[in-house]
């Protein structure tokens, strides 16, 4: 701050506290309905307090969902949920890093094919060529199961490619280093490399746990039985009829229960998130 | 007897003790869902050679998607349920469906296509009369009053579009802020309003003759109805409650005292809503000649997929002539507010005294068998309705929204719609 | 940029590219492949017939005015959410740049709708502004709008705008923070002494500076409005009012999965891939202009 202006931090403080409340809103709301009977939300206007039925409403969901619409239990939906975000995260890095480091830190015949090969997945996000790679994955036999909803999003471009940008900015020095102590390339990943790139798998680990958990397009194809739905997906098949209809103390319940682990993830994991999510994808 | 028996046996274990499963996949959630899973379950009990398993697949877009890869996956279900609009669609597969009068006959089950409501079983019957599908949840649109709300402004019930418009005037004088609302505006309006005025939807007998049918639904009196219902919204008279069951919640939950949706919304009504209610025949314009004629069904059937073996095949034409019993009928019919699929089932329910304590229920099929059915009202059968229906449905929107008016709306419903059924045509000709 | 001290192997790295290069091959290449083979085909729903038609679909859908209704609705709907999604967050962070008390506090406070899915956020603005029960809607009505978005395309439009910004002020307020917070203070003390006041400063040095975050976050926020937008609008307005709100990418999915319809709805995904294509070109020759600064 340059010049003590007590009028305009006190313009900035305003400001941002509205932003926070605006922010907060909406999951004010919804935690409130999710603690009150649906009598109480249909009548207009709803109760602006938290009500009673926080253990009634949530202990419903996790056992059997919605009394009216979709019956699967929330409690099943949240484990697919965390296998789906769980495995898309791990697997992701997994794949990317050891490619990456085959990119940079080799030369071979078709290196740079392979490269492009993969830096044109970046343009096909998975919505642009949704009905044939579901097909892909029926006829492959892999519907309503983990490995259809996990493997065919594990090998985007993103993480491979900020891989990329982190090992181009490891010292020259540490590879001579290891090969000038006879070590293989596969040493110098482990000992080397690996440590070195904990910042940037943490926060990589973050960014694509939340968008394993908040996949919505391609489990609502893959996914019919309901004891495969994810929690995301589960709200929306509890939606059946109009505005009143809904079990809307229920849907809201489950509201809550989908995004409170992303939420703990990137609150707790946030210096590393946001160092990742600023400083690779430049 | 003993030779029964022992060729039984032989079957049983020639087939390695296993019962032969037959795999339904349905779209019933919830209460309904239950029902299914009773039927299933009660069929399985009595017999021991075939074991009916249903599976909920979503809604009937979503399970019918799922259908349709899984058959190109080469593991389509025996029975999928598909509502009505799929009808055409499911027809021209010819090799994906077995239709449903040789599942029987190949089965040698007793099966007689005059036992079930014309009105029913004409919707999924080709012109040669072989039934294709077996009916299985069929409802009809009906118009529901709230009486609690009318007996205080005082006014009796309408019957006429007329009376609903005078109706509504004085409703929304006396201060109400929704007057009527609909559900499934498309089936209500378009659709149930041909047929029970006996004026065509399409050319064909409304596309049962051919597939080169066309959409004639900007005909005059269309327009004039459309457009009267967006003069009620410009009013504040019509609240568009969305294009499914939407505006079931609005009635039940005292918003709107007038309401025309489905006979299935009955349940749901009964459950939640905290007043008098009735439900009455569709209101129809009186100077049409032939209005009111009889109205068409809604809901879904059952049809057979290909590809399966012999003994599979059997087991659905047990499980289908199970389903057709009368008092199987009866009890789905009266726990779920469908219509009773054959005479027998219908009579016996009358006999019991059920329609005195219920007069809601026979409504449904009061209005349904009104007058015997024209070329108009048998039902229809357009291909890739889904698409067909939303078309019209977005057309209407415009109209209610006051952004078109009602001649230009039907008539781009009907291009646009014509062009759906070209492109169908064209892939089921070859 | 290359590495100097590289290894050699003869079949290590093509070990280690394995899994990436076929799972990219299983599951990208071929369903793209696929996409733009069946763009060229008029099939009937199970695939039993198909008969190459070469362009008529793609002729159909330039002809169809839905279509080019939909070109428009997507340019709407992705300037509105881009504009008001990076103007609301370059408001926050410049504020949250001012105070250092608090600051680490209002990050936290702010970073969270980044968390939640774009269908769930779609689902929490519509309960608020459902046209029966919403608690919105109430506040509206004492107001005297009259709020009905199952009718009114434009309030449609409005609601997931309202649910698509929320979720994307989060990203755009860090990017924006870290961008302000990396501009030197001598440039800016500089000018306060040259007695620029606290706007001027802004719009004639801050705002300059900030330019390849913004334009980055611009075509972010634009990819985002095409393709993630998509749980937003199928958990609440599925397209509708008549169409008000398909955008291209639901289009896609609904004449493709409900209307059965895969030589449209390929062709419209081999159009949304060059669209892509143009965008993604776009982002990344900047980035490297961005590097060169």
């Amino acid at each position: 701050m340059v010049e003590n202006r007590p009028g305009l931090n006190l313009l900035a403080h305003a400001v941002l506290i509205a932003g926070v409340l605006l922010v907060a809103f909406p999951i004010y709301v919804t935690f409130v309905a999710s603690t009150l009977t649906l009598d109480q939300i249909m009548t207009v206007p709803m109760p602006l307090v938290p009500g009673d039925q926080l253990l009634a409403n949530y202990s419903q969901v996790l056992k059997a969902g919605t009394t009216g619409g979709s019956q699967a239990s929330v409690a099943q939906m949240l484990l697919n949920s965390t296998v789906m975000a769980l495995a898309i995260a791990l697997g992701k890095i997994a794949i990317s890093i050891i490619a990456s480091f085959a990119i940079v830190y080799f030369r071979f015949p078709l290196r740079n094919f392979f490269f492009w090969m993969i830096f044109v997945t970046l343009m096909l996000p998975v919505e642009v060529r949704i009905i044939p790679t579901f097909k892909v994955v029926s006829d492959l036999g892999m519907l309503n199961s983990y490995v259809g909803l996990t493997l065919p999003l594990i090998a985007s471009a993103t993480a491979t490619f900020l891989f990329r940008q982190f090992f181009l900015t490891v010292p020259e020095e540490l590879a001579e280093a290891a090969r000038i102590d006879g070590a293989g390339p596969m040493r110098f990943f482990l000992d080397v490399l690996l440590p070195l790139s904990k910042t940037s798998i943490a926060a990589l680990f973050v960014i694509q746990f939340i968008y394993g958990w908040n996949q919505y397009l391609w489990p609502l194809l893959v996914t019919g039985d309901e004891s495969m739905y994810t929690v995301v997906i589960g709200i929306k098949r509890m939606i059946t009829g109009g505005d009143a209809a809904n079990e809307w103390h229920l849907i809201m319940a489950t509201a809550m229960l989908a995004l409170l682990p992303p939420a703990a993830v990137v609150v707790l994991m946030q210096k590393w998130f946001v160092k990742g999510l600023v400083e690779t994808e430049k | 007897m003993l030779i029964r028996t022992l060729a039984a046996f032989l079957l049983c274990s020639a087939s390695a003790h296993a019962q032969t499963e037959i795999q339904w996949w349905h779209s019933m959630g919830g209460a309904l869902g239950e029902r299914v899973n009773e039927l299933a379950g009660k069929f399985n009990a009595s017999q021991k050679d075939y074991k009916v398993v249903p599976v909920y697949k979503g809604q009937y877009p979503e399970s019918m998607t799922a259908a349709i890869a899984a058959f190109r996956a080469g593991n389509a279900p025996h029975i999928l349920q598909v509502f009505e609009v799929g009808t055409a669609t499911m027809m021209a597969a010819k090799g994906a469906v077995v239709p449903v009068a040789k599942v029987m006959a190949d089965a040698k089950e007793p099966f007689d296509p005059k036992a079930y409501l014309p009105t029913v079983s004409g919707y999924y019957t080709d012109l040669k009369g072989n039934m294709l599908s077996f009916p299985f949840n069929s409802s009809t649109a009906l118009f529901y009053t709230n009486d609690d709300v009318l007996k205080k402004a005082g006014i009796t019930a309408p019957k006429t579009w007329k009376e609903v418009q005078a109706a509504a005037d004085k409703l929304k004088a006396s201060g109400q802020q929704c007057v009527y609302t609909t559900a499934w505006p498309s089936w209500v309006h378009i659709e149930n309003f041909s047929a029970w005025h006996n004026v065509p939807i399409g050319t064909k007998q409304n596309g049962m003759g051919g597939f080169d049918t066309q959409f004639t639904i900007n005909s005059p009196l269309h327009v004039r109805h459309v457009a009267m219902l967006g003069e009620m919204a410009k009013k504040g008279q019509f609240t568009y409650a969305g294009r499914t069951n939407q505006g079931d919640a609005k009635f039940s939950s005292g918003e709107c005292p007038l309401f025309t949706g489905s006979a299935s919304a009955q349940a749901g009504i009964r459950k939640a809503a905290k007043f008098q209610w009735s439900a009455h025949f569709l209101p129809y314009h009186d100077d049409v000649k032939g209005a009111p004629q009889n109205s068409i069904i809604g809901g879904a059937s059952l049809w057979v997929m290909g590809g399966k073996k012999p003994v599979d095949y059997k087991g659905v034409a047990k499980f289908f002539a199970y389903l057709s019993q009368p008092e199987v009928q009866m009890e789905f019919h009266t726990s779920t507010g469908y219509v009773p699929i054959t005479l027998a089932a219908y009579q016996m329910t009358r006999k019991t005294g059920y329609y005195e304590r219920n007069p809601g229920a026979e409504t449904t099929i009061k209005q349904l068998t009104n007058k015997a059915p024209t070329e108009n009202s048998k039902g229809l059968r357009f291909g890739n309705f889904v698409q067909g229906r939303e078309v019209i449905e977005e057309e209407m929107e415009s109209v209610f929204a006051g952004r078109k008016e009602a001649k230009a709306a039907l008539d781009d419903a009907v291009k646009r719609g014509n062009e759906i059924l070209r492109k169908f045509e064209a892939t089921a000709r070859n | 940029m290359e590495k100097r001290v590289v290894f050699r192997s003869a079949w290590l790295p093509y070990a280690l590219l394995a899994p990436q290069i076929a799972i990219t091959v299983v599951f990208f290449f071929v369903p793209a492949g696929q996409a733009a083979w069946y763009s060229f085909q008029l099939q009937d729903a199970f695939g039993l017939r198909s008969e190459f038609v070469g362009l008529q679909n793609f002729e159909a859908l330039f002809a169809s005015p839905q279509y080019l209704q939909s070109f428009r609705t997507t340019a709407v709907f992705s300037v509105l959410v881009a504009g008001c999604g990076i103007a609301l967050a370059l408001l926050l962070a410049t504020m949250a740049d001012r105070v250092l008390r608090g600051a680490l506090a209002y990050r936290t406070l702010l970073i969270w709708p980044y968390a939640v899915a774009p269908a769930v956020a779609g689902v929490l603005w519509a309960f608020l502004f459902a046209p029966s029960i919403g608690i919105v809607t109430y506040f509206l009505r004492r107001f005297g709008v009259d709020w009905n978005w199952i009718i009114n395309g434009d309030q449609a439009m409005l609601l997931i705008v309202i649910a698509s910004v929320w979720k994307q002020i989060s990203y755009n307020f860090l990017f924006f923070l870290a961008g302000l917070q990396s501009i030197p203070r001598s440039l800016i003390e500089a000018a306060a002494i040259d007695g620029a006041g606290p706007a001027r400063r802004f719009w004639t040095i801050v705002f300059p500076l900030l330019s390849p975050t913004t334009f980055f976050l611009l075509v972010v926020n634009i990819v985002y409005a095409f393709f993630d937008t998509f749980g937003v609008i199928d958990a609440t307005t599925q397209g509708g009012p008549a169409t008000d709100t398909q955008i291209l990418v639901y289009k896609v999915y609904y004449d493709g999965v409900k209307a059965a319809d895969l030589g449209g709805s390929s062709a419209q995904s081999v159009i949304l891939m060059f669209i892509v294509v143009v965008l993604t070109a776009l982002q990344f020759r900047f980035v490297e202009k961005k590097v060169q600064y």
